[in-house]
């Protein structure tokens, strides 16, 4: 039985360097005196700390809760004591600190009770709030909160694909995990067609790892209740891109803009499918993963570690990185990242977002050569994905009219770098497109900015004038009032002529004139609207006042996240 | 900014790019020494010295360094294609001129490596032609035709000392494509002027062999993916197609499109000059569109125009068109609905 499959434009070969890492079984790391784990390792508000400096923890409890709905929730990687709630280096392109709450192992390893879940007869929406409560994010890299993902939106979803293509070089940890945990990862994959209601599930894996294929294809045979097809597929860089998959396997393009599951698929990776199964069959929440330690070190391979230890723990388990080596990347060379922090002692936690660390030696990689001009080979659009011209966008992005490197589709761009890999420039053409983006969205947002004060002001300026006009016709009101008195006073005095005392009859007519001025006077003026406050509206206020004064001594950094 | 990818495709570079659009032309040269003599060697050896000279002199004069910008060896292209795009044997200051026209006005004057709008060699070429036409069209006979053939130093001493008591008339003579035109245009018969010694089995005598290894050559840049098959299969069935046509309307009048295929430099400039990226279109159907009108002005202009070959002003024309080709006929980008609004500029 052969499946049709489509294939995309485009593509590179970069060379694979996998059986570097991918001979040995997955090792565990021994337990850590030390483990950093942020609130922020998904896509989305980070977790709200629910613990403090000073607290016990117990393996597995939860120590952020997810916040809002873009979130889900972190958790201790072992029992110890909270020893900080601070801002800490995490594994992140900007380099920037983020906040973590610090760990001190007690060396027990106590776990709270761990409770499976009846997936099959929960209610879908509390079964969704307990993944989110257990922490599940997307391990492919994306690390999107994966309760939102299996959520059928309205039954829509007839394919779950299973992304095992893991058609980035170097790395081995899903090639691994397929090949030592294939029936658990078809357990958890159980529960995500059930979830979905999906009528079919295809496991897409590159032909680079036929291990995997076959034990994920004995374990799918075994395998009564999901009727998985595991699907061989030619290796070629981005395959294991969500839109490239969905199409290698179903032939239905995602439209611009949208996601997989606008033409009916839903695409998680075979690590998150793995880590289903542990929170719904044993109740554990994510704690680990498994992460490929590669490239110039002694002892490359897949090590399953806590999330929250410290990338030098990893290194060390790896034997460490050999001399000679400069600097690390997280994730994969294509779309991974440089780690800010190179010293030995690299304190960047493990987080669920990090598939692999690679030690650098510039044998391995070279130092990239000065770029040339471009000479409109057009090697870049051949090599895109997405079918862009990714020359068009670089020849706008530089002169930063971004208009038009809009208009040539910028935003279908999704950065897997096949274009700078086949410039023979050596144009870093991503990060030409990186900034581009990141200037639009700038742009954009000052723009809002901008029309919001527009309007504020002209609501003042309409204010000011219907106040203005307001004034005017209370003052036209008055003297019209002040005729009528007059005249009124004018024909009392007529008409009182031949009373007692007509003086006085004037004098006092004309004093409660002016009572009743003074009294319309003090009842037109409005009440102001921060008298006869609510105390919780005074409360609002105080804290928003406080959190002004706050940001003005915020660090600069914070700002813009 | 260094982001990632942290990778690059080993040995993919300018340099490298240009040197095998080199190794490409070496058939052709070879079957040009094999036929005409040596004298195509002192050609290029020349057109590649001066173009040296002045891309060092204008980069020095720019502030530009010479690693990289002098040795990515596309100065070193633009000469070949200029050098095996002139007559060999003519006075060195031609090869002078041309190379000035090429390199510095049609490259430099434009910004350099990337930013021309027209192709350099042709634009060399053009200047040339129209400035000295008699000189331009006394190209060296083969073989057979040719009463001696000069060596290597005969040719050296043709080029630099000119041949004093000895007349061109004895070593150069007209392109086939120069001939039938001329004499069509006095009536005589078709087969009268095949039948001279100058005419091969299909085009001029050798000449359609050079022209042959040039589409070897051609092939071999295809099929390593330094070009693509677009523009030179576009040029081609734009010559052979235009060529067709007026073939069957008038044979007499009109050679066949084989011949225009293996005269002049329908070849060289399907594979080696119409392809240049920078100046050519860039996408898909651009290439198309822009290589098939090249294809078609080159007849028209050889078969209506005022000069022996319509290559290098069609190409050139052409040029003119590219932005606006390119802009009309960008490709669907996946996940945008077919037939969609284009991202058109």
């Amino acid at each position: 039985m052969t499946r049709k499959l489509f294939t995309f434009n485009g593509g590179v070969h970069p060379e694979g360097h996998k059986d570097v890492s991918n001979a040995t079984p997955i090792a565990n790391l021994p337990l850590l005196p030390r483990y950093v784990v942020p609130l922020r390792q998904h896509i989305g508000t980070p977790a709200r700390a629910l613990v403090q400096v000073g607290d016990t923890v117990l393996r597995g409890q939860m120590i952020g809760a997810a916040e809002g709905y873009v979130s889900t929730a972190v958790h201790a990687p072992t029992s110890g004591r909270v020893v900080a709630l601070e801002p800490h280096e995490v594994p992140h392109p900007s380099g920037l600190a983020d906040m973590c709450v610090v760990i001190e192992s007690d060396g027990l390893d106590q776990a709270v009770e761990f409770q499976p879940l009846d997936w099959r007869n929960l209610d879908p929406s509390a079964l969704r709030n307990r993944i989110r409560d257990l922490g599940l994010a997307g391990l492919g890299g994306a690390v999107f909160p994966s309760f939102i993902k299996l959520n059928p939106e309205g039954g829509g979803i007839d394919t779950l694909i299973l992304n095992g293509a893991e058609c980035e070089p170097w790395i081995t940890c899903d090639d691994r995990l397929m090949r030592e945990r294939a029936a658990e990862i078809l357990q958890g994959v159980a529960v995500m067609r059930h979830m979905l209601g999906a009528r079919e599930v295809l496991i897409g894996i590159e032909d680079n790892k036929p291990e995997a294929i076959a034990a994920m294809r004995a374990a799918a045979a075994g395998e009564a209740e999901v009727i998985a097809e595991v699907v061989s597929i030619r290796t070629l860089y981005p395959t294991g891109g969500g839109k490239q998959l969905t199409y290698i396997l179903t032939g239905r393009e995602t439209p611009t803009g949208g996601r997989s599951t606008d033409v009916g698929a839903q695409v998680f990776n075979i690590g998150t499918a793995y880590a289903l199964y542990r929170a719904v069959a044993l109740g554990e929440p994510m704690l680990s993963r498994v992460v490929t330690v590669t490239g110039h070190v002694a002892a490359p391979g897949n090590y399953e570690a806590r999330l929250g230890t410290p990338v030098a723990d990893l290194l060390q388990a790896a034997g460490g990185a050999l001399p000679g080596s400069v600097g690390k990347l997280v994730g994969g060379p294509m779309m991974g990242f440089e780690l800010e922090n190179d010293a030995e002692d690299n304190a960047a936690p493990l987080t669920k977002a990090v598939n692999c660390i690679i030690v650098k030696h510039p044998d391995l990689f070279p130092a990239k050569p000065s770029a040339l001009p471009c000479i409109r080979c057009g090697a870049c659009a051949r090599a895109c994905p997405a079918d862009l011209q990714p020359f068009e966008m670089y020849w706008f992005s530089r002169a930063k009219d971004f208009g038009k490197a809009q208009s040539y589709d910028l935003f279908d761009c999704i950065e897997c770098g096949c274009c700078s890999f086949v410039c023979p420039s050596h144009i870093p053409l991503v990060d030409f497109f990186r900034f581009a983006k990141s200037e639009i969205w700038e742009r954009e947002r000052h723009k809002h900015d901008a029309d919001q004060a527009r309007t504020r002001h002209e609501f003042k300026d309409f204010r000011l004038e219907r106040e203005k006009k307001e004034k005017a016709e209370k003052l036209a009101a008055k003297v019209a009032e002040n005729k009528a008195r007059d005249a009124a006073t004018a024909a009392a005095i007529a008409g009182n002529a031949e009373s007692a005392d007509p003086e006085a009859e004037r004098k006092k007519a004309i004093l409660q004139a002016a009572l009743d001025r003074a009294k319309k006077a003090k009842e037109s003026i409005a009440p102001q609207n921060t008298d006869n406050l609510s105390p919780a509206v005074a409360k609002q206020i105080e804290e928003i006042e406080a959190r002004r004064t706050q940001a003005d001594t915020r660090p600069e950094h914070e700002e813009g996240k | 900014m260094n982001g990632s990818p942290y990778l690059l495709r080993e040995n993919n570079s300018v340099t490298v790019v240009m040197l095998k659009v080199l190794a490409a032309l070496i058939p052709g040269v070879i079957a040009h020494v094999w036929f005409f003599g040596p004298g195509i060697v002192v050609s290029l050896l020349l057109c590649g010295a001066f173009a040296i000279g002045f891309e060092t002199l204008v980069l020095l004069m720019r502030g530009m360094p010479l690693k990289p910008f002098l040795t990515d060896g596309s100065v070193l292209v633009t000469a070949c294609l200029l050098a095996l795009a002139l007559p060999t044997l003519a006075p060195w200051w031609l090869y002078l001129a041309g190379v000035f026209f090429a390199v510095v006005v049609a490259k430099h004057l434009y910004g350099g490596l990337g930013q021309n709008l027209f192709n350099p060699a042709m634009v060399g070429y053009a200047v040339l032609i129209v400035s000295f036409p008699v000189t331009m069209t006394q190209w060296a006979a083969p073989y057979g035709v040719a009463h001696a053939i000069p060596d290597l130093w005969e040719a050296f001493d043709l080029v630099f000392a000119g041949a004093g008591a000895i007349s061109p008339d004895a070593y150069t003579s007209a392109t086939v494509l120069d001939t039938w035109k001329t004499q069509v245009r006095l009536g005589k018969d078709a087969a009268d002027i095949l039948g001279q010694p100058i005419f091969g089995w299909a085009g001029g005598r050798g000449q359609e062999i050079v022209a042959s290894m040039y589409l070897a050559g051609g092939l071999l840049l295809v099929a390593n993916r330094l070009t693509t098959w677009h523009i030179p299969f576009a040029f081609l069935a734009g010559i052979a197609a235009t060529a067709g046509a007026l073939h069957l309307l008038d044979p007499s009048r009109h050679a066949d499109p084989l011949f225009h295929l293996l005269s002049g430099g329908a070849m060289l400039g399907a594979f080696f000059i119409a392809t240049d990226p920078v100046t050519a279109a860039s996408t898909p159907l651009g290439k198309l569109i822009y290589a098939s009108l090249a294809g078609f002005l080159t007849v028209i202009i050889r078969t209506y125009g005022g000069y022996p070959d319509g290559v290098a002003f069609a190409i050139l024309l052409m040029n003119v068109a590219v932005p606006f080709i390119d802009a009309y006929t960008q490709p669907r980008v996946f996940g945008h609905k077919h037939g969609g609004k284009r991202g058109q500029a």
